[in-house]
């Protein structure tokens, strides 16, 4: 069982610069063609700074700033048991590749269900750029299935 | 790109949808790599049965990321305000992951015209994602 003494935990904050090659891998992946995405000249010609980061990215530089394993550890729990079970965002501002975005993550709730077979770990994170502007927050739902 | 006027929409109306080449290892790698999810239930089979599973299992965010797509080829991703998916189902290896979304409602908040949409994604086996989008319109 996961204590609840771990609601309030506070991340230390991590600042992650956005790559345009990450951008460029990420969009292949998802099977993304858009000029904007992809050709950082056409993003450029289209009056963007760079690559513009597509709206799952607030969730990938959570999980770069998020070392899964040492949060396996503060929370005793071990990798098998968790799965993703929400992420909401809230979007404020575009990134781009050449930002530099600070993670803030933060444990929100604990909460049992099943008399503790599922425990549901709620985080809040805030996502900054370089200029000191939110751009984004997002809430996950880590589910941890001690059934 | 055309931008649907939020005049021009009406409830219930659905968005075009999109449905995915069938979900390979090699799709879970490429993921496993952009995104920085390296959790191994995804790519490594040992690990996955170890968990209890019979093989690897895709990235919710995979499938999240697809509809993501689905979104920004209707609307700009400047119009998108927020968006909560609640993971479902689980996507295996072989899955076409379809895509749909309609509209639920209209409205307007903090002086912007706003429609609320549901999304869903889909494999042969069940729903894998439930979502909820808002998005501004002119």
């Amino acid at each position: 069982m996961i204590d609840k003494k771990h609601i309030g935990y506070e991340f230390l904050p991590v600042t992650i610069p956005v790559e345009e090659g990450r951008l460029k891998f990420l969009a292949k992946t998802l099977g993304e063609t858009g000029d904007i995405y992809t050709n950082p000249d056409a993003a450029i010609a289209a009056g963007l700074p760079g690559l513009l980061a597509p709206p799952t990215f607030a969730f990938m530089l959570e999980i770069d700033a998020l070392d899964l394993v040492a949060f396996m550890s503060l929370l005793g729990e071990s990798l098998e048991k968790l799965l993703h079970g929400e992420e909401n965002f809230k979007y404020f501002a575009p990134i781009y590749s050449g930002d530099k975005i600070t993670v803030c993550k933060k444990i929100t709730d604990i909460i049992d269900k099943k008399e503790g077979a599922l425990q549901f770990v709620i985080s809040e994170n805030t996502f900054t750029n370089q200029a000191g502007e939110i751009v984004a927050e997002t809430r996950t739902n880590y589910v941890f299935n001690h059934k | 790109m055309k931008i649907p006027s939020f005049d021009s929409l009406k409830v219930g109306e659905e968005i075009p949808a999109l449905i995915t080449p069938p979900v390979t290892r090699h799709t879970l790698a490429l993921y496993c790599g952009a995104s920085g999810d390296h959790n191994p239930i995804h790519v490594d089979i040992d690990f996955a049965k170890s968990s209890g599973l019979d093989d690897v299992i895709a990235h919710g965010m995979l499938s999240t990321g697809y509809l993501a797509r689905m979104i920004t080829n209707w609307v700009p991703q400047s119009a998108l305000r927020s968006w909560k998916n609640r993971f479902t189902a689980m996507t295996h290896i072989g899955d076409i992951v379809t895509c749909t979304g309609k509209i639920t409602e209209k409205f307007e908040e903090g002086g912007e015209k706003l429609v609320r949409l549901e999304l869903q994604t889909n494999t042969a086996q069940a729903q894998t994602i439930i979502a909820e989008a808002v998005v501004a319109l002119e």
